[in-house]
């Protein structure tokens, strides 16, 4: 096993170097002593010192190209501070760099990394970081760890490419990475990777909170759930919506996509999938293994895959694991957003295949009583019906209904501007209350989907509805609780 | 002698001789001995505590500025770096003085090792053991030993995720069983023999028995698996050494009740 991996490391490498050797042929044919092939990575010299750039997700450093095997400097810091997790729910994260994930670091293969890990002076815990990239024990844990306020250096060569996970290894381990102590580094082969148009960080993980999902206010980590692997949220980069509106990471028709991913758990396996879109390349757990043409890639906790694809047609594309409520209740999903024009020889734009249907097909189910009862505050001025209505908005009807209710075309309709949703409060009431199926025209164009009941209580409808009524360029209408509840008895 | 009057006389001498210390020892409390299993033991090595009297608060910032006062050397300006790094007393405004950024009447912090032991040797105290703090912090509001309380657990562990609590102040938090306050939920404190339970920063590591060596994450060796808070206050003190001076480390002394025959 391990002569086959040397041979391949080998051959990628004599390959590289004869790269090289072509390329100095035409420029200086003189030097010929370059040509020279390094029995393993560990004999690769280092030349010149450089410090290594580091980026928060979902930004990736430069490649490292051509450029020879240096001495890396890498400077991280430990910063414990709090986090928004979603509208309303404030997490404290304990970070690599400040960001969750942490920083991400480029390397290229037989790089000596000179590693310098701070922990901020103001952090109650020591720390130290295992990276799954270095040979030695621990991956570098022993080595680093250090209390608040000080500052632990070492240094490793970098033998083998891939994508490696890395993350805090002190006790108690799993609420160290449950609190978002984790990130990726990259070892590059010598000849770096092809070059793509697009790169982009994205990294999932799994949260335990006290309270429930959506419950408001700063969460403190729940032990017994992360024991039980009973997750409040599963996300991409730290927290729900990272990577969606706003955030959402863009490319144009044509252009080549590569996405770093990674899953720091600490207990959930991802099931990497974007909606439209086939990988064409998945180098398989982030390694020499190259899968062509997968729709779905496994990422293990403490693991990474890293996943390539043309993008061929314009539009949105969902970012989710596929284990998918995860995605559209506990907040695994991410958007990349395609500019161009279209192809409608790939894509008619028609056709409903390309897009899941999330809520679809399920088995619908009438009350046989009443919704779930909370404990929740109840919201007392307009503002706050407009605020806590746009946390259950974001919550419960943004996956499909989209950040600005513009809906997606041909499956969900917009609730932006909507002369289907302005016409009639009732009935809009009636179908978050029941559900809806069937063909509506909503602006004049036909939407044959299904909309599942909301298990949302009179309060939560009142103030969602508030927030959509007054959002958009709908019609201004305040919902009351007791509106919602008497169309509850009607039905 | 009949056991009934042994147990009298025994009751009577322990009384006369607690009220007489404590008439003594001003800020301190009894917190009275006993035997516990402490995280890192197992059902044999149970350890055996005496009654000490502990300080009711943690030496706060103006206690400190008393005593560098009286003992010079112990000043930002003139400690040796031997004994305190280059983080001591490193918020202080100057090397007398405690500034506007820093309460009078909050925990002392960023002082090394070395000077919480001097402190409470100068006051005729000392620094508790690793298993006497661990003994007098295992109790709540109401009982001795919550360890198995999950709301106790729990609200330890908000502690550990709350930012900058070392600038509160002293007796802001809850006063336990012993009467005892801010052992959680204000700082990290100092102990005398805080290294004995060597963590070698590899958690996992730990977990081999040839290195005999405390185990920070998983079960084996780790008697109470629910105390997940205490893991981490000995990650901590594995982390730190004698001259380290931490921002959300403080410090309390202990005084033995000597046993007058």
């Amino acid at each position: 096993m391990n002569t086959r991996l040397k041979k391949l490391n080998l051959s990628t490498l004599s390959f590289g170097v004869l790269l090289l050797m072509m390329l100095l042929g035409a420029s200086c044919s003189k030097e010929k002593d370059k040509t020279k092939v390094y029995d393993s990575p560990e004999a690769i010299p280092v030349s010149r010192e450089m410090i290594a750039e580091l980026t928060s997700p979902p930004n990736v450093p430069k490649p490292t190209g051509r450029r020879k095997a240096k001495k890396l400097i890498v400077n991280m810091e430990i910063l414990e501070k709090e986090g928004e997790m979603t509208d309303g729910v404030k997490y404290v994260y304990w970070t690599f760099g400040g960001s969750v994930p942490g920083s991400f670091i480029r390397t290229k293969i037989g790089d000596e990394v000179e590693f310098h890990l701070k922990n901020h002076p103001d952090n109650k815990l020591p720390h130290n970081i295992d990276l799954h990239a270095v040979t030695g024990p621990g991956g570098g844990a022993t080595s680093s760890f250090i209390s608040p306020g000080h500052e632990a250096q070492f240094s490793f060569k970098v033998l083998n490419p891939g994508l490696y996970v890395y993350h805090c290894a002190t006790a108690p381990v799993g609420m160290h990475i449950a609190n978002g102590m984790y990130g990726l580094i990259l070892v590059e082969p010598e000849e770096g990777l092809p070059e793509v148009d697009r790169e982009y960080y994205v990294m999932q993980g799994d949260f335990y909170t006290k309270g429930e999902n959506g419950d408001r206010g700063l969460q403190p980590f729940d032990m017994k759930k992360a024991v039980d692997e009973d997750a409040d949220y599963v996300v991409f980069n730290g927290k729900v919506g990272s990577l969606t509106g706003d955030n959402a990471i863009t490319a144009n028709v044509g252009e080549t996509v590569r996405l770093y991913v990674g899953n720091g758990g600490p207990n959930l396996v991802s099931s990497f999938h974007v909606i439209g879109e086939i990988f064409d390349a998945v180098r398989v757990e982030g390694g020499d293994l190259i899968n062509e043409n997968v729709q779905t890639t496994l990422v293990p906790a403490g693991g990474a895959a890293i996943v390539e694809f043309k993008v061929d047609v314009p539009g949105t594309f969902i970012l989710v694991d596929h284990s998918i409520f995860r995605a559209f209740n506990k907040g695994a999903l991410g958007m990349l957003k395609v500019q161009g024009d279209d192809n409608k020889k790939i894509y008619s734009g028609k056709q409903e295949e390309g897009i899941y249907q999330p809520e679809g097909g399920g088995i619908q189910e009438m009350p046989a009583e009443e919704g779930v009862a909370t404990t929740e505050e109840t919201a007392k001025t307009f503002e706050e019906k407009m605020e806590y209505g746009k946390a259950t908005y974001m919550q419960t009807c943004f996956a499909c209904h989209q950040a600005e209710g513009q809906g997606i075309a041909n499956a969900f309709p917009p609730l932006a501007k909507s002369d289907y949703l302005n016409a009639d409060l009732n009935r809009a009431i009636d179908i978050i209350l029941h559900g809806k199926t069937g063909e509506i025209t909503v602006n004049g164009e036909k939407y044959n989907s299904v909309m599942t009941k909301q298990d949302l209580t009179d309060e939560e409808i009142s103030n969602v509805l508030t927030y959509v009524y007054n959002s958009w360029g709908n019609s201004k209408k305040e919902i009351t609780p007791s509106m919602v509840a008497s169309r509850r008895n009607v039905h | 002698m009949n056991s009934l009057l042994k147990t009298v006389t025994i009751s009577i001498i322990f009384s006369i001789l607690i009220t007489s210390v404590l008439a003594q020892t001003q800020g301190m409390v009894t917190v009275k001995g006993g035997v516990y299993i402490p995280l890192y033991g197992v059902d044999s090595t149970a350890v055996k505590i005496n009654s000490f009297l502990m300080d009711v608060h943690p030496v706060s910032n103006t206690d400190f500025s008393i005593f560098i006062q009286k003992y010079p050397e112990w000043k930002r300006n003139t400690v040796k770096r031997l004994f305190a790094d280059k983080n001591y007393l490193m918020l202080w405004e100057t090397d007398n003085t405690l500034g506007d950024q820093l309460h009078p009447n909050a925990p002392i912090t960023n002082v090394s090792w070395f000077a919480a032991k001097k402190y409470c040797e100068c006051l005729g105290k000392r620094l508790p053991t690793v298993d006497e703090w661990e003994y007098a912090a295992m109790a709540d509001e109401h009982i001795t030993d919550a360890r198995k309380k999950e709301t106790y657990n729990q609200y330890i562990l908000e502690w550990y995720e709350a930012p900058k609590s070392f600038n509160n102040t002293i007796g802001s938090t809850f006063k336990n069983y012993w009467g005892i306050y801010d052992l959680h939920g204000l700082v990290w404190e100092w102990t005398m023999d805080f290294n004995s339970v060597l963590i070698s920063g590899e958690s996992r590591k730990d977990v081999d028995k040839d290195s005999n060596l405390f185990c920070g994450s998983a079960a084996v060796g780790a008697s109470d698996l629910m105390n997940y808070a205490a893991f981490m206050r000995y990650a901590f003190r594995g982390s730190v050494k004698a001259n380290y001076a931490i921002r959300n480390l403080g410090f309390r002394c202990v005084k033995d009740i000597d046993i007058v025959p």
